[in-house]
């Protein structure tokens, strides 16, 4: 357990080191930055086309627009997160093989696995803080402005975490058999297939397709992060959207909680594997 | 199994279609500082890669310091240069000795006290707070090297320890051997360098497509063996079988005879025979039989490809 601690650790120094968290907080507060002017420009002229009839409807109208700006934002740096999951892995084990830095490190005397484990741990805690910085950030700025905070905030970001998670660890067991180029190549093909997925299944829902909604259910299996994005909307959606099925944000075909356990598994697998191959691998 | 620091049994590597290590068998003691020779494609950087568990042997039986290959606690006593190393260059000299003693299991204050003292060893403590990218080729083989020897190990492999380095750091390589020799570690090391094994090896192994064609002990050959070579007139072919009770590859031509001494003391007893027999000898040149020479006609010239 110890080794795992100082090879996770090891992954954190090395972030920092590769100016890798100091790119990811200056690109990040320059992102914050930016969606804060446009939220802050977009909210005011709602609010003085509401200001009027100060009603009910007023409000909800400010809420609705804040709650589709922030899932707009959200989904931007989902994907951001993803991406990173994904770069900050792809070359972690198929990298340190082909430079030779692993050969002192698997020599001394640990699992293999608590290498992968150290890895993985350093990695999930990045995109933790990450996470902690974009959304966190994006949260606060609307509802500084706006005083909007979406429903079931934390089932949501959970759920953003969760995908994040799944690439970066999907991207890791990659890693261990094939080159970094490959790798990418393979997680971000699979995503776009999964996001083509998903949407096939969101306008099947609209017309009552069942073989549309069967094809997005096969892609979310086979690649289950638009799933776990949708759920996240799911989650974070305002009631009256949900009752207006009328923005992008607004989930129609819910998946299940049955998918997010299949995700969580699928995780686990792609760990296992990520292991499986490094332990069985000539190095 | 036995005592032996390496002991490995018909142990061989294919990868794909391509034999890496045909069938090693080998045995190393407790101590010894042992080479191994071979031309580029031999095997030797997958015999020692099997050895401590980086790549899995297709077939055959191994084992360092008395455990199979691959045991983990047995790791704790081992010490590795790797060939072509890369390390974490963005770590600083300090951290990265730091970071593999961690990895070893050893406590702070034995680590601390190790650290300073190899890194003043290998000559690297005024850049122990330099990043290791702005390190020389013959610098990081330097921490590399210190790296190895961190956890005061019963066994070093050192593959190929003297590239990169100049005469002075290769000075440095041969004292850390002849250190190691006399705390009793077994040195393992893995050279083109053929006159740095000369110097600090007891015996070598030579080995050529993956299998150990002939083992040679260093105290034989700095001894007095020569090769002699004769230059005289009226040899006969009775002389020339006469030779055998001096040396062995005997060769001769018209006017020329060579052979090779297993101890110089030999060449008197020799002229005095000739002259007896009523050769007329013109010049005995005796010249000592370098490990070069040896791995020339063990291995061939073409090196074995």
């Amino acid at each position: 357990m110890k080794k795992i601690w100082i090879l996770a650790h090891l992954t954190f120094l090395e972030a920092i080191r590769r100016r890798i968290v100091l790119t990811g907080l200056v690109l990040g507060i320059l992102f914050l930055l930016v969606y804060s002017i446009g939220f802050y420009m977009i909210f005011t002229a709602i609010s003085n086309e509401t200001a009027l009839d100060a009603t009910a409807f007023a409000r909800v109208a400010q809420n609705e627009m804040s709650n589709f700006l922030l899932m707009a934002g959200l989904y931007a740096i989902t994907f951001l997160s993803v991406a990173m999951g994904a770069l900050l892995s792809a070359d972690t084990l198929a990298g340190k093989i082909s430079s030779g830095t692993i050969q002192t490190i698997v020599t001394k005397p640990l699992r293999r696995s608590d290498v992968v484990l150290g890895k993985w741990l350093g990695f999930a805690g990045l995109l933790a803080l990450y996470l902690l910085l974009m959304a966190g950030g994006t949260v606060l700025s609307v509802f500084l402005q706006s005083g909007y905070l979406p429903r079931n905030l934390l089932a949501g970001l959970s759920m953003i975490y969760l995908e994040a998670l799944l690439v970066m660890t999907f991207s890791l067991a990659c890693s261990s058999a094939m080159p970094a180029l490959a790798t990418g190549g393979t997680v971000f093909g699979l995503y776009g297939l999964a996001f083509i997925g998903g949407w096939i299944e969101q306008i099947g829902a609209i017309f009552n397709n069942q073989t549309a909604i069967q094809v997005g259910i096969a892609t979310s299996l086979l690649f289950p992060t638009e799933a776990i994005w949708r759920r996240a909307t799911f989650e974070m959606q305002s009631a009256f959207g949900a009752v207006l099925q009328m923005t992008p944000f607004v989930t129609l075909s819910v998946p299940n909680q049955l998918m997010i356990a299949y995700a969580l598994l699928y995780l686990l697998v792609a760990l296992a594997a990520a292991i499986r191959i490094f332990q069985n691998r000539d190095i | 199994m036995s005592d032996a620091a390496i002991e490995t049994e018909g142990l061989r590597k294919v990868f794909g279609d391509h034999t890496a290590v045909e069938d090693l068998t080998l045995q190393v003691s407790q101590g010894e500082v042992f080479g191994f020779l071979g031309p580029n494609g031999a095997g030797k950087t997958t015999s020692i890669k099997m050895l401590l568990g980086l790549v899995t042997p297709t077939s055959g039986q191994a084992s360092i310091l008395g455990a199979p290959i691959g045991d983990r606690a047995t790791l704790a006593r081992v010490g590795f240069l790797p060939e072509h190393f890369r390390f974490q260059d963005w770590l600083t000299a300090g951290e990265f000795l730091w970071l593999h003693g961690e990895l070893l299991g050893m406590n702070a204050q034995a680590l601390k006290t190790r650290r300073d003292q190899l890194l003043e060893q290998v000559g690297l403590a005024p850049f122990r707070n330099k990043q290791l990218r702005t390190f020389s080729k013959g610098m990081l083989q330097r921490i590399g090297l210190a790296q190895a020897l961190l956890n005061h190990p019963a066994l070093v492999f050192l593959d190929e320890p003297t590239s990169g380095l100049d005469p002075v750091g290769r000075r440095l390589v041969r004292d850390v051997i002849h250190e190691l020799r006399s705390e009793g570690t077994c040195v393992f090391l893995n050279s083109h360098l053929l006159s740095e094994i000369e110097v600090t090896c007891d015996r070598v192994a030579f080995i050529r497509h993956g299998e150990v064609v002939r083992i040679l002990s260093l105290a034989s050959l700095n001894g007095n063996q020569a090769v002699v070579t004769i230059r005289a007139s009226g040899l006969t072919s009775a002389m020339v079988s006469e030779m055998a009770r001096w040396g062995r590859d005997i060769e001769s031509s018209d006017q020329q005879l060579t052979l090779t001494v297993h101890n110089e003391d030999a060449i008197p007893e020799i002229n005095r025979y000739l002259v007896a027999q009523g050769a007329n000898v013109y010049a005995i040149s005796p010249s000592r039989i370098s490990l070069e020479d040896i791995f020339i006609e063990t291995v061939g010239k073409d090196g074995g490809l």
